[in-house]
């Protein structure tokens, strides 16, 4: 079968792709997944959507993301709700050093146009105010931040990227790529054989495995992170709590449930993507410590889900001189969800030979060579 | 009775006619409509709506109801306030 351009994975990244090159034009889509629909870490992620980055370019990402997002059921015209509420992100500092490191994070925010703000321990309180008062030190805050229903979102970039034409099979999974003088030619699947030029890596937890079928060596690997959901309540938390320094992200989501997540520093790289009973206690017990309110909520379920981990926590967008016709959608380290709408757009620049909306130069796969210094993100959890 | 006033899932109280909505749009795996509709995501964790949706599905696409997969059972099998396993870790050791 000929197509023009054949894309990996129909997360969010891969559906946001193809919706893009289909709108600039481009005929004869075709988009694979091994599995159901965001059976991959899409439809595993904690459904937040963030500006706070303490690096730019997931500063710059982040914010027209959110931009998009703001109009995205109109843009792609979809039937649904997509859950967005934009009641912000809280981040705690937790000690002295972690507020001096926010206050640089945010004159970078507010530098990009970001409308975050610092705020005492007194202010943070009138926001969310079953916070324990002695478990931080100062807080950070972006009004627009929010939450946005993964499922949904996804949902509404498949169907307008299939009105253009586009289309999508699920339960097919690659198993062979050939590569004929550095050019990719053609794509093996347990279903289908595939000729194109053009091939976009956007396989989540698997992308190193998609790279390595291609004779492209992606630095990139999967680890296991959890996230647990508590019975639905009347609305008591309107942003999302999180802490770099006690591992956690909390938020109570428009359906009245609490999602919750935190990550295991001694985590194995590799694609499992069980549930814990660690998880749990660790969970538990900060939960406790930062927000025992919620804490008094009962569980009623546990998942894992792989993040796909660049060394500088920073996706890796584009493609490669080690193969022409590979793109690679890849790396998002925990927050491909949240950037969708830039991966798309700038992805399909980049195929069609477009000027990139922004500089790419960090984004681009080659910036881990020769280089000494990465300039990490560190705003993660 | 009509569609819309049969309710498969009683935590998230989603009806027939909304299952066989997706069915229609080819949603036809338990985790898709798990995904859009938020069957199984409740209290009882697909106890009561996992088999009649597994045998809508079989009738829909012809199938018996053997050949549909069952949906992902996940922790917990009860809900359990936080608090509480955070505090008897401690009585544990």
């Amino acid at each position: 079968m000929n197509v023009n351009c054949l894309i990996i994975g129909a997360g969010i990244s891969g559906a946001s792709i193809a919706y893009n090159l289909a709108k600039k034009g481009m005929k004869n889509i075709h988009v694979i997944d091994k599995s159901y629909f965001t059976s991959g870490a899409t439809g595993r992620c904690g459904a937040g959507v963030r500006q706070q980055w303490a690096t730019e370019m997931n500063c710059l990402l982040a914010k027209k993301s959110i931009e998009f997002f703001e109009h995205a059921k109109e843009i792609l015209d979809y039937h649904g709700d997509l859950e967005f509420k934009q009641e912000g992100y809280l981040i705690l500092a937790t000690s002295k050093n972690e507020h001096e490191q926010f206050t640089k994070n945010v004159a970078l925010q507010n530098r990009l146009g970001i409308p975050s703000k610092q705020l005492t321990k007194e202010e943070a309180l009138k926001i969310v105010p079953h916070l324990n008062p002695e478990a931080f030190y100062s807080a950070t805050y972006c009004q627009t931040d929010g939450h946005l229903n993964p499922f949904k979102m996804t949902e509404a970039y498949m169907l307008a990227a299939k009105r253009l034409g586009v289309t999508f099979s699920f339960f097919e999974e690659a198993k062979e790529i050939i590569v004929e003088n550095h050019q990719v030619k053609r794509i093996i699947t347990n279903k289908n054989v595939y000729d194109t030029t053009i091939l976009v890596n956007a396989a989540g937890g698997y992308s190193y495995e998609i790279g390595q079928m291609a004779g492209v060596d992606i630095p990139v690997y999967a680890e296991n992170h959890e996230i647990l959901a508590t019975e639905p309540v009347e609305k008591m938390q309107g942003p999302m709590v999180m802490s770099f320094s006690k591992n956690i992200y909390c938020q109570q989501v428009p359906h009245g449930a609490f999602l919750m997540g935190r990550s295991n520093p001694h985590v194995e790289k590799n694609h499992h993507i069980e549930s814990t009973w660690s998880f749990l206690d660790q969970m538990s017990k900060t939960l406790v410590d930062i927000m025992p309110k919620v804490a008094e909520l009962r569980v009623v379920r546990q998942w894992g889900g792989s993040y796909n981990m660049s060394p500088d926590r920073q996706p890796i967008l584009g493609g490669t001189d080690q193969c022409k016709g590979f793109y690679m959608a890849c790396g998002f380290s925990g927050h491909g969800f949240m950037l969708a709408p830039m991966t798309g757009l700038l992805l399909s620049e980049i195929i069609l030979g477009e000027t990139p909306s922004m500089d790419m130069t960090s984004l681009d796969i080659h910036r881990f060579k020769d280089q000494d210094i990465i300039h990490t993100e560190k705003s993660v959890v | 009775m009509r569609k819309e006033d049969v309710i498969i899932c009683r935590c998230e109280d989603v009806s027939l006619k909304q299952i066989h909505q997706l069915l229609e749009q080819g949603y036809t795996t338990f985790e898709d409509l798990k995904r859009l509709l938020r069957v199984g995501m409740g209290p009882c964790q697909a106890n009561t709506c996992g088999y009649l949706i597994q045998r809508e599905i079989a009738k829909f696409l012809g199938k018996s109801v053997e050949e549909i997969p069952v949906h992902k059972v996940r922790p917990l099998v009860m809900g359990v306030p936080l608090k509480k396993i955070a505090e008897d870790q401690d009585d544990e050791r």
